[in-house]
């Protein structure tokens, strides 16, 4: 729109409450991470009357806080990277090659992406279950039926996201590649990936940052040694008392790697996003 | 490998190059007679993951389906496979309008339709004015944009816990701000999160955590409107509002469907806030779909209640998927 001085103004007004949104629950988790406990009950203070990081050194012997941390992160990578890697190889072929049962794949891909995990949840328990009758397999409270779970949401979308990256890089380019004899798995690899990069590590932080955010196939699918930090935080509530300082600290430091790569990868995230790939 | 650039190149897998609209010009392209050789790489290509899809997703739904129709507890759990058939049993206990089950499902599930638009709606209002109004060039844009998607990319129960802290206790901060800056209430500081209150409680947190998509996605939408279009419109004396709805509505048409669809879509699933916020079971004034479905099957140990609560919703998704897929295919179907 045009700058005009009420416009200007409007902007102001509309940037200060939409900014005021934003930062109160970030401002209210991080200066209650820095509080000592006996601030955090009765009135909210905004302004802390003492300011102390003894939350952030509690955390770890509260609850196996590294413990989740360790959960979270292998289960988390591990999903992550297995997405990645099956998605570039469906989501060059969906880019790039046609071929019969192409549509009925997407169809397919695109629409289980839409489903929630309430609606896999039970059937991948029962399978789970099963399997563990046939072969001893135990499946539930391990690091690969998690992984195995949360790829249902990983896979979907980043077949998406990455078939409409690879569809935007030029055709020519793979062609050159291919005249100069490296076929088209050469080209994949020495043209496709080195151009899609940043497209496939925006697209991997976004599958680890939902596969970190995960809650409902971990309170089902996790036992006290698996447990991924989205239910270890609820440790810090007991029935008598919430450590609300601890809490908050707890939530900051899971919070930093995600937020790290999301800034990182912010501009590719966006481009990839925007491109029309949110399907 | 035995793949050269003559049988992969877009030519040959077309059958017809007469139209192909690569403008590539290869050797072979001028032979129309050349049968295009079967390839086995597309399907080497997606075998992985087509594998992935039937294990994680076709498997689970067909056994999700066959739930419904047996009578699953936590007695035969362990031995599903051997549970009895009930037929319709589970969909007739459970979905009577006239049986508390029944009445609380159908109530559920207009709770979630009237949850969906009103944290739609105002996410998407909320997304727009962020995304109109961060459209223009000044200093702290590239700042401002980057902080407004933090509640996005926040893990979602981290966003859910800070709210519920400041829902939480009747000194919390929501009270702090609406009770003692605002004196909203006069003397009372309600309990945001029991009764009737954990409704909107639920609905904010959401909105918090989903208004960054809507701004982000509207904010793409509306760097492909050229500067000069405003100007124009300008000069001919239009307002800020007329411009706004005569030139920014219509542009940002085409990125609404899929971005409302897909909102739409998250919000009528969605799980992890009241998870978060309650507990695995929600005040009755706050359930969903999704959180109901978990607390029949988790809870009550209901499974096929579960099971025939998750079957209408797949038939309603699937419904919506179509539209859906009406939506966004045409725009990725460009070489189908």
């Amino acid at each position: 729109m045009i700058e005009t001085r009420n416009f200007r103004i409007l902007r102001n007004v509309v940037l200060t409450i939409l900014s005021l949104w934003v930062a109160i629950p970030l401002y209210v988790v991080v200066s209650t991470s820095l509080k000592p406990l006996k601030d955090v009950a009765g009135l909210f203070q905004w302004i802390p009357r003492e300011i102390t990081a003894s939350p952030y050194l509690d955390i770890w012997t509260t609850v196996p806080l590294a413990k989740y941390f360790q959960n979270s992160l292998i289960i988390t990578v591990c999903a992550t990277l297995c997405s990645v890697t099956v998605a570039v190889l469906a989501a060059y072929a969906i880019a790039r090659l046609q071929f019969k049962g192409k549509r009925a794949f997407s169809l397919t891909v695109l629409s289980t992406q839409m489903f929630p995990g309430i609606l896999f949840l039970l059937p991948l328990y029962l399978i789970f279950t099963q399997i563990r009758n046939l072969t001893g397999l135990q499946l539930q409270g391990s690091y690969l039926g998690l992984i195995i779970t949360y790829m249902t949401f990983t896979l979907p979308f980043a077949i998406w996201m990455l078939s409409g990256y690879f569809a935007s890089i030029p055709k020519e380019l793979e062609e050159a590649s291919m005249i100069d004899g490296t076929g088209r798995m050469g080209a994949l690899i020495r043209v496709i990936l080195p151009v899609a990069k940043p497209g496939i590590i925006a697209v991997a932080v976004y599958s680890f940052i939902s596969a970190w955010g995960e809650v409902l196939f971990a309170s089902v699918l996790t036992n006290e040694t698996t447990k991924t930090l989205s239910l270890g935080l609820k440790a810090y509530a007991s029935e008598s008392d919430v450590f609300w300082n601890q809490l908050m600290a707890a939530s900051v430091v899971v919070s930093l790697p995600v937020l790290i790569g999301f800034i990182l990868v912010q501009k590719h995230l966006v481009a990839g996003l925007s491109s029309g790939a949110v399907k | 490998m035995s793949h050269s650039a003559l049988d992969s190149s877009p030519a040959a897998a077309g059958s017809q190059p007469a139209i192909d609209p690569a403008p590539g010009e290869t050797a072979d392209k001028g032979q129309p007679s050349r049968k295009p050789r079967r390839s086995f790489l597309p399907y080497g290509l997606i075998l992985p993951a087509a594998i992935l899809e039937i294990l994680i997703h076709i498997g689970p739904m067909l056994l999700g389906i066959w739930i419904a129709f047996i009578s699953l507890t936590q007695l035969n759990l362990t031995n599903w496979l051997n549970a009895p058939f009930v037929g319709l049993q589970n969909f007739v206990n459970g979905l009577n309008p006239e049986s508390t089950i029944g009445q609380a499902f159908f109530s559920t599930v207009g709770r979630t339709l009237g949850y969906t638009i009103l944290v739609v709606g105002f996410s998407w209002i909320l997304g727009m004015a962020g995304a109109v109004f961060l459209s223009s060039n000044f200093k702290g844009r590239a700042i401002l944009r980057t902080f407004f998607l933090i509640p996005y990319a926040l893990p979602a129960y981290v966003g859910t816990i800070a709210w519920a802290f400041m829902f939480n206790q009747r000194d919390g901060a929501v009270n702090q701000i609406l009770v003692d800056t605002f004196h909203l209430f006069g003397d009372e500081r309600p309990f945001w999160l029991l009764g009737q209150n954990s409704f909107g409680a639920m609905i904010v947190v959401n909105i918090w955590q989903l208004w960054p998509f809507a701004f982000l996605m509207l904010m793409a939408a509306l760097q492909n409107v050229p500067t000069d279009v405003y100007e124009a419109a300008a000069i001919d004396g239009a307002t800020l509002w007329q411009q706004f709805r005569t030139i920014t509505l219509p542009m940002v048409r085409p990125a609404n469907g899929v971005l409302l669809m897909v909102m739409s879509l998250w919000t009528f699933n969605q799980f992890n806030v009241p998870f978060v916020l309650f507990g695995a079971s929600s005040p009755k004034e706050a359930t969903l779909v999704s959180p109901l479905i978990y607390q029949n099957s988790f809870g009550s140990w209901n499974f096929g209640l579960g099971g025939a609560m998750s079957v209408l919703l797949l038939i309603a998704l699937f419904i919506a998927s179509v539209f859906y897929i009406r939506m966004v295919l045409p725009k990725g179907a460009d070489n189908d």
